[in-house]
C-alpha cells in the first residue's frame, strides 16, 4: 500500500514561559503521521501531547521546529486557515446555536451556499446517528448526544486531519466503549486521517492504527498497538501499557539465537536474541515479563520459584502475586481461569515459574 | 441529595432562623412603611386617614420635579452607554491577558478600573469639583455625566469580566478551528455569549447613577439638577406628602427594575 | 498593541477623572485658601493639617482644638460600632442562607440585594418617618402608654441608619464564603464530636473569614466617609467626617482644609484596603 505522509514534525519543540520558569512541553519531535491512518499519542498528563495536537491545530505557534500538512509548511497559519478541524475535550459545542447551526458553521465561516449546508448538516446528522436532533440546543443533549454533535461539527468541513483531545474521557465506560467502535467505524467510512490524544492505553490500543508513545515532552517509541505491547522499547512504555514485571539481571552470553542473562538469585533465563543489540558480558539489563506470559509449572520443569502471597480472582481470569525466592519484588502472574490452574493456589503456596525466551523482553534503559 | 444545602435539624444553628427573620423585618419594614403612607389622603406625612394617589398627581404635575426627573434620565442614559462600552472594551482587552508573566498587570489594571469602588464618595466628590473647577468647566449635564461616566465603569465592568473569565476558552478556539476569523469569532461566538454580561452590566450602572446623589451634589451646579438632589433639598425643607409620593416612585422603579433584572437571568439560566 | 488599544478609553476615564483629580485635591490641601474661597494657587503651606489640631489665637499662638478630632472620633467609633452590629446581624443571616435549599436561596439573595438598588438617600428618609418625634415609632410607644423617646437627629439614628444602609454589604460576602465551604467538612467535625458551638468556631467561622474580613471593611469604609445618613438623621448636629468635608466646600469656603480632611480620610480608607490585601491576598490558595 502506497503510503504518503499527512503530517510531519521536524524538530518541533515547544517551550512555555520566560527564562526562570522555563517549561519544555515538546522537546524536538520528528514524526510522520501517514495519510488515512489513525494515529494516537499516547502518556500521561503533562507528557506533551494536548500541545501537539494544539500547535497542529494552530492555537499555539512553536517555539523551534517545522510542521508540514501534505508537504507544505503550516508556518504563521491562524487555525481558521487550516485545513484541519478538532473535537475538543469539552466539545465547546456554541451553547447558543442549535445541533444544525453547530454542524453548519464551519461552512458557513467559509462561506458556503444556505442549501449546500443545509444538506451537509443532513448527511452528518446521518453519519452519526443524530436524526431529528438538528434543531436541538446542546444544553439539551446527553453528553453521548453533544459528543456525536461535536464529531459532526468538525467532520462537516471534510477536514485533511482530524484533531481529536480527550474525547472520550467525559463519558461513562459503557458509552466509551460504543464510542471507540463509532470512532474506527467513522475513520473508515470517512477516510480522514485521526490524531488522537488520550492518557487511556486501552483505548489506545483498541483503535489505533499506530501509537506514539510520550513522556516528558518526548516520543519514546511509535509502533503498532501490537509492537508497542509486545515489543515496548523503553521501560517506560512497558510500564506505562499493560501490566509488566521488570526483573533486574545481568548478561552472560548467547547461543542458537538465544541469549542467557542471571538474575541475582543465581536464577538464568534466556531471551530470544536481538540481532541488532550486542551485550557485552556482564551488562546490566531489564527483563519484562508481561503478566499472561509466565505460566505456572511443575517444580523442576520451570525457572522461577516463589511463595503466593495474594490472589485476585477476576472472572475471566486470576492474578496471583509471587515473592520469588532470593528477590525482593512482588511477581505478577496472570491466568485464564478455564485453565484452572491459578484458581485453587492459596496464600502461602510454593510455585514454579516457566518463562518461554519468547516472553522475554530485554531494555537496556 | 443536594451536597450544597443541609436542611436536618443537626444544621440547625441557635437563634440564626430569628435574627434572619428579624433582619429582613429591619430591611422590608421602612420600606414597606414609606410605600404605604405615600398613598395617605391627609397632608401631614406620618398619620393615616385614608387612601388616595392625590400626592402622585401633585409630584407628577411638579416642573422642577419633572425637570430634575428628565435631567436623571439623561444622565443616566448617556453615563450608561459610555461606562458600558468603556468596561466591555476593557474586559475584552484584559482577556487577551493571559500569560503568567502579565499577571502583574492584570492586577495593576484591576486595580485601576475599581479604584471609584474603593475610595469614598465624598473624597470622589471632592477631587473632581476641584478638578473641573481648576480645568474651567462650567459645572452643568456634561460634569455629571463624566463624573458618572467614572464610577459606572467599575460596576459595568465586573458582570461583563466575569462573563468572560467564567466563558469556556475553547468556544473561541472552536470558532478558529471552523474557518471563523477573529472578527467572526467575536460577533458570532464571544459578542453573543457575552450579552447577558453586558446586559447586567448596564442595568447595574443605570441604576448607580440613577440614584448617585453625593457626586452629583458637588459637581452637578445649578442647571443640572437631578432627582435625588431635589429630593435632598425638599427633605431639608420639611417632611411632606409630596417626599414621600416623589420618594416611594423612585423606589418603585428600582425595584420593577431589578425584579425585571432578576426574572430575566432566571429565565435565561434556566432556558 | 491590540489590547493596550481596548484598554485605553476605560483606563483614560478613571486616570483622566479620577486619579488625576485626586492629585490635585492632595495638591490643594497644601494651598493657602483664598479670601472668597477658592484657593491661591503657587502658595503653599501646612496650615491646612496645623487647622486639623490647632486654631490660631489673635497673637498667632496655636492652642489646641479639639473640635475637629472629635469629628474624626465619632465618625470611627460609629463606624466600628456599625460594622459590629451589621457583623452580629449579617453572619446568623448568611448562615441561614447559606444552609438553604438552592432556589430559596436565590430569593433570599435577591431580596438582600434589592435594597441596595434603591436610593439611598429615599431608604434614609424613611427613618425619618419612623424615628421622627411625632414619627411612628413613638405613636406606637404612646399608644401602649409609653413616654415618647428623642431618637431622631442623635447618634442613635445615625447608627441605625447606617446599619440599615449597608447591612447587605456584610450579608453578601459572608454568604459568598460560607457557600464555597464544602459543607462536608462540617458533617467531619460533628464527626469527629463537635458539637454545633464548637463546629461553627472552630470550621465554619475561620473557613468564612475572608468574607466576614470583606465584609467588614465594605461596611466600615462608606461609613467613615457617610455623608447622606448623619445630614438627614443627625440632623446637623452630631456631624462626621462627610458632612465635615461638605461644609468647607459648602457654607466655610475653605477648600484647602477640605481637601486636607479628604485626603486624611482616603489615606485611612486605603490603609485599611492595604492591610486587608496583604493578609488575604497574598495566600489566594489559602482563601479560596
Amino acid at each position: 500500500m502506497a503510503e504518503s505522509a499527512a503530517i510531519e514534525l521536524r524538530g518541533l519543540s515547544k517551550r512555555f514561559g520566560h527564562a526562570q520558569e522555563q517549561v519544555t512541553a515538546l522537546d524536538n519531535v520528528s514524526l510522520i503521521i501517514r495519510e488515512n491512518e489513525f494515529f494516537t499519542l499516547l502518556g500521561p498528563s503533562g507528557c506533551g501531547k494536548t500541545t501537539l495536537l494544539r500547535l497542529l491545530a494552530g492555537f499555539e505557534q512553536p517555539s523551534s521546529g517545522e510542521l508540514l500538512l501534505e508537504g507544505t509548511s503550516l508556518a504563521g497559519l491562524p487555525p481558521y486557515r487550516r485545513p484541519v478541524n478538532t473535537v475538543f475535550q469539552s466539545y465547546a459545542l456554541f451553547p447558543h446555536m442549535s445541533v444544525a447551526d453547530n454542524i453548519g458553521f464551519g461552512l458557513e465561516m467559509q462561506g458556503r451556499e444556505q442549501a449546500e449546508r443545509a444538506q451537509r448538516v443532513q448527511e452528518m446528522l446521518a453519519l452519526v446517528k443524530l436524526h431529528g436532533l438538528e434543531n436541538r440546543y446542546p444544553a439539551q443533549l446527553s453528553g453521548g448526544q453533544q459528543q456525536r454533535v461535536a464529531l459532526a461539527r468538525a467532520l462537516a468541513n471534510q477536514p485533511k486531519v482530524l484533531l481529536l483531545d480527550e474525547p472520550l474521557s467525559a463519558l461513562d465506560l459503557k458509552l466509551r466503549k460504543e464510542m471507540q467502535i463509532e470512532l474506527k467505524r467513522l475513520q473508515l467510512e470517512t477516510g480522514i486521517t485521526f490524531v488522537f490524544v488520550t492518557h487511556d492505553q486501552e483505548e489506545a490500543l483498541t483503535m489505533s492504527d499506530r501509537i506514539a508513545v510520550m513522556q516528558h515532552g518526548q516520543i519514546l517509541q511509535i509502533g503498532s498497538p501490537k509492537t508497542i505491547y509486545e515489543q515496548p522499547s523503553r521501560r517506560f512504555v512497558a510500564d506505562f501499557i499493560g501490566e509488566s514485571n521488570f526483573l533486574e539481571a545481568e548478561y552472560i552470553a548467547a547461543n542458537d539465537g538465544w541469549a542467557h542473562f542471571r538474575l541475582p538469585g543465581g536464577v538464568e533465563l534466556s531471551a530470544l536474541e536481538d540481532p541488532l543489540q550486542g551485550y557485552r558480558n556482564g551488562q546490566k539489563v531489564t527483563l519484562v515479563i508481561r503478566p499472561e506470559r509466565a505460566s505456572l509449572c511443575d517444580a523442576g520443569s520451570g525457572q522461577l520459584q516463589g511463595v503466593v502471597e495474594n490472589v485476585i480472582y477476576l472472572g475471566t481470569d486470576t492474578v496471583v502475586y509471587l515473592r520469588l525466592d532470593g528477590a525482593d519484588t512482588l511477581f505478577q502472574l496472570r491466568s485464564q481461569n478455564q485453565y484452572g490452574a491459578a484458581t485453587a493456589l492459596g496464600v502461602g503456596d510454593h510455585v514454579t515459574l516457566n518463562i518461554a525466551p519468547e516472553a522475554v523482553r530485554v531494555l537496556t534503559d | 441529595m443536594n451536597l450544597s444545602s443541609r436542611t436536618d435539624p443537626l444544621w440547625r444553628f441557635a437563634g440564626v432562623r430569628p435574627v434572619t427573620v428579624l433582619f429582613f423585618a429591619y430591611l422590608y419594614l421602612p420600606i414597606i412603611i414609606l410605600l404605604v403612607l405615600s398613598f395617605n389622603l391627609n397632608d401631614s406625612a406620618t398619620i393615616w386617614t385614608g387612601f388616595s394617589t392625590h400626592w402622585y398627581g401633585v409630584v407628577l404635575g411638579n416642573d422642577d420635579i419633572l425637570r430634575a426627573a428628565s435631567n436623571s434620565l439623561l444622565i443616566a442614559i448617556s453615563a450608561t452607554l459610555l461606562a458600558t462600552l468603556a468596561a466591555t472594551l476593557a474586559a475584552l482587552g484584559m482577556s487577551r491577558n493571559t500569560g503568567a508573566a502579565q499577571q502583574r498587570s492584570t492586577n495593576t489594571i484591576n486595580g485601576i478600573i475599581s479604584l471609584p469602588l474603593i475610595v469614598p464618595e465624598i473624597v470622589t466628590a471632592v477631587a473632581t469639583l476641584l478638578f473641573f473647577v481648576l480645568l474651567g468647566l462650567q459645572l452643568g449635564l456634561l460634569t455629571v455625566i463624566i463624573a458618572h461616566t467614572v464610577f459606572c465603569i467599575p460596576f459595568a465592568y465586573l458582570p461583563i469580566r466575569a462573563r468572560l473569565v467564567g466563558m469556556d476558552a475553547s468556544l473561541h478556539e472552536a470558532a478558529m478551528d471552523l474557518y471563523a476569523n477573529e472578527w467572526l469569532t467575536f460577533r458570532r461566538v464571544t459578542l453573543p455569549l457575552l450579552w447577558p454580561g453586558i446586559l447586567s452590566g448596564a442595568m447595574l450602572a443605570f441604576i448607580i447613577s440613577l440614584d448617585d446623589f453625593v457626586i452629583t451634589y458637588f459637581v452637578a451646579g445649578a442647571g443640572a439638577t437631578t432627582l435625588p438632589v431635589y429630593i435632598f433639598g425638599m427633605i431639608r425643607i420639611g417632611i411632606t406628602p409630596e417626599v414621600n409620593a416623589i420618594s416611594a416612585l423612585m423606589l418603585i422603579v428600582s425595584i420593577i427594575f431589578v425584579s425585571l433584572s432578576y426574572l430575566l437571568g432566571r429565565s435565561r439560566s434556566s432556558g | 498593541m491590540k489590547r493596550v488599544g481596548l484598554l485605553l478609553p476605560a483606563l483614560f476615564m478613571i486616570g483622566f477623572f479620577m486619579l488625576l483629580p485626586l492629585g490635585l485635591m492632595a495638591y490643594v490641601s497644601f494651598l493657602e485658601r483664598g479670601v472668597n474661597g477658592g484657593v491661591v494657587w503657587g502658595s503653599y503651606t501646612a496650615e491646612a493639617y496645623i487647622q486639623f489640631l490647632f486654631e490660631r489665637d489673635l497673637d498667632d499662638s496655636l492652642l489646641l482644638n479639639t473640635d475637629y478630632l472629635q469629628i474624626f472620633l465619632r465618625s470611627f467609633t460609629l463606624s466600628c460600632i456599625t460594622s459590629l452590629l451589621a457583623l452580629l446581624i449579617g453572619f446568623p443571616v448568611a448562615l441561614y442562607m447559606a444552609l438553604q435549599p438552592k432556589p430559596y436561596r436565590n430569593l433570599l439573595i435577591f431580596l438582600v440585594t434589592v435594597p441596595f438598588w434603591t436610593n439611598l438617600l429615599v431608604r434614609n428618609y424613611a427613618w425619618i418617618l419612623l424615628l421622627r418625634n411625632n414619627g411612628l415609632i413613638n405613636d406606637l410607644l404612646q399608644g401602649l402608654g409609653l413616654e415618647p423617646l428623642r431618637m431622631l437627629y442623635t447618634p442613635f439614628a445615625i447608627g441605625v441608619g447606617l446599619t440599615y444602609s449597608y447591612l447587605p454589604f456584610m450579608v453578601l460576602p459572608i454568604y459568598a464564603s460560607l457557600e464555597k465551604i464544602d459543607l462536608r467538612l462540617v458533617e467531619a467535625a460533628f464527626d469527629l464530636g463537635a458539637d454545633r458551638r464548637r463546629a461553627l468556631t472552630r470550621v465554619i467561622i475561620p473557613l468564612a473569614l475572608p468574607g466576614i474580613i470583606a465584609g467588614t471593611l465594605l461596611v466600615f469604609v462608606p461609613c467613615l466617609g457617610a455623608y447622606v445618613t448623619p445630614e438627614l438623621l443627625g440632623g446637623g448636629k452630631s456631624l462626621m467626617i462627610g458632612n465635615l468635608i461638605q461644609n468647607q466646600f459648602g457654607a466655610a469656603r475653605n477648600w484647602p482644609f477640605g481637601s486636607a480632611l479628604a485626603f486624611v480620610l482616603l489615606g485611612i480608607v486605603l490603609l485599611a484596603m492595604m492591610l486587608y490585601l496583604l493578609r488575604f491576598r497574598r495566600t489566594p490558595e489559602e482563601t479560596t
